[in-house]
């Protein structure tokens, strides 16, 4: 399983990745789409909407069962992966490129300190199992 | 009459864990949801064919005089018109007609009766059976002398074919023969769970890992692969074929779920009764196939409305590999049940557009013998 070293990572399994322009990209993790299975159904916000730190800002289903997607930050979402909902089997094979889901201009950058490195979220996954 | 009670789990285990499937717990077994993906296996199914480990269903034997006789008053279809080496389809009811076990029965003799039921019902069909058998009729729970394997699709005869006796070819749809499958002795029993052509093997445990062996072999030139749970309900959603605890329960009766061809009423029954009434006086509510207009999918429970009104509820419902849609069963309203029907599901506190669909919602293309 795949957790790459320049992204941030929550313990509701998604990854968060700066950009330049006080910008965040938000997607699921590889834990993530492994452990939903095939997935077929995403549920994302409008542009232009507002996400709050650990608050649901959408839905992911899978042919076994349905999750919350947690924000790991709060702020405007300025652009969203309307690709993925045409195509969510994108989220299995993926979750860390063509799959990100949502981009998040931040209200509260010092949020971002909070977030675990890909390191602390390894280790955390495998005290979860 | 005497009751015996065996259990243990399922012989196939080990190879579950080798073939690095994804396990849960469902009725007391540790069984595989899925080893490489849900829509893979079930696509397998319907394009060649698949593989499951079904050893968690349990087998009640039921042997003695009057077995027979019993089974006719405890069941809805006709025993009667079993012969030796024929197997049915049918319904243990309580008395208000409402369904105990949906259950597999197989003749062995004109005294000797196999019955597959569902591994969360086995205690309490053997319970059933037990508190209402003769004294000249054993009640047994044999699940502990069976390994349950199921080979599925229309690649199945072809896979069987060369380990399989007597040939496949001679075992027409709900018959079965006590044969050999690579060597060792099987009830091989042309049923399923899935709306293909398939086989199912009953099987000594310290049998089962060598047939399994043996017919995933065989099956690699049609592409064969182990199946979980998982794919298991997304092919019996497909198929329309319903689950004991979702579309069927103590309080739905067999007219409700669609399956009165299983009932016969030039017979006594238990449960009759009320059957009777509701063929009489109709029923109010009924089973129904529904296609999502989205890719959202319908799960168990959620309300199914029309203008505002709750009409019914979600039983089971599923992403359809083959037809690439979310698919869902219900009871509603039998005023709102006509095929192309608009409906709405409530989804997580919206509601979500779809219609009324003719069950099933897949259909082999090849017919088999």
């Amino acid at each position: 399983m795949d957790f790459p070293r320049d992204l941030k990572y929550t313990k509701e399994h998604e990854w968060v990745r700066e950009e330049d322009d006080n910008t965040v990209v938000v997607g699921i993790t590889d834990y993530a789409q492994d452990s939903l299975g095939d997935v077929v159904y995403v549920e994302l916000p409008q542009e232009g909407g507002s996400v709050t730190k650990n608050e649901p800002f959408g839905v992911v289903e899978s042919v076994k069962a349905v999750s919350d997607l947690y924000s790991p930050v709060t702020g405007t979402v300025v652009e969203v992966n309307d690709a993925i909902i045409d195509s969510p089997e994108a989220i299995n094979e993926d979750p860390y490129g063509d799959a990100w889901m949502i981009k998040v201009e931040l209200a509260s950058p010092e949020e971002l300190g909070d977030l675990l490195t890909a390191e602390e979220y390894q280790n955390y996954i495998e005290e979860e199992k | 009459m005497q009751v015996k009670s065996t259990h243990r789990n399922t012989p196939l285990f080990e190879i579950h864990k080798a073939l690095g499937a994804r396990l849960m717990e469902f009725a007391g077994f540790q069984m595989p949801v899925e080893y490489e993906g849900i829509i893979k296996e079930a696509l397998a199914v319907r394009t060649g064919c698949g593989l499951f480990d079904v050893s968690h269903m349990g087998q009640i034997q039921l042997t003695g005089p009057g077995a027979l006789e019993f089974l006719q008053l405890v069941t809805t279809n006709d025993v009667a018109c079993l012969r030796d080496g024929l197997c049915q389809y049918t319904l243990v009811c309580n008395d208000h007609g409402g369904i105990v076990d949906d259950v597999i029965l197989y003749r062995l003799s004109s005294e000797r009766f196999l019955l597959c039921v569902n591994a969360v019902n086995r205690e309490k069909v053997l319970a059933w059976l037990a508190d209402r058998a003769p004294s000249s009729v054993m009640v047994e729970d044999v699940s502990g002398g069976y390994a349950l394997i199921a080979l599925q699709g229309r690649r199945a005869q072809d896979v069987l074919a060369p380990i399989g006796t007597p040939k496949p070819s001679s075992i027409k749809r709900f018959r079965f023969s006590c044969g050999r499958v690579a060597g060792r002795g099987a009830i091989i029993s042309r049923t399923g769970y899935t709306g293909e052509d398939g086989f199912e093997f009953y099987v000594d445990p310290s049998d089962a890992e060598a047939v399994w062996d043996a017919l995933m072999e065989e099956g690699r030139r049609y592409h064969i692969r182990p199946c979980g749970l998982g794919a298991r309900d997304v092919l019996r959603i497909e198929a329309g074929l319903p689950l004991y605890g979702n579309e069927l329960t103590e309080e739905t009766s067999p007219i409700e779920a669609g399956l009165s061809r299983f009932v016969k009423m030039d017979k006594e029954f238990t449960g009759k009764e009320t059957i009777e009434k509701q063929l009489k006086e109709g029923i109010s509510r009924t089973l129904v196939g529904f296609e999502m207009e989205k890719k959202v999918i319908p799960r168990k429970d959620y309300p199914i409305e029309r203008d505002g009104h709750t009409i019914g509820r979600v039983t089971s419902g599923t992403w359809s590999a083959v037809r690439e849609r979310a698919i869902g069963m219900g009871y509603i309203d039998r005023a709102f049940a006509t095929p192309g029907a608009p409906v709405e599901v409530e989804i997580r506190g919206r509601l979500h557009r779809a219609s009324i669909r003719r069950l099933p919602f897949y259909r082999p293309s090849q017919k088999t013998t």
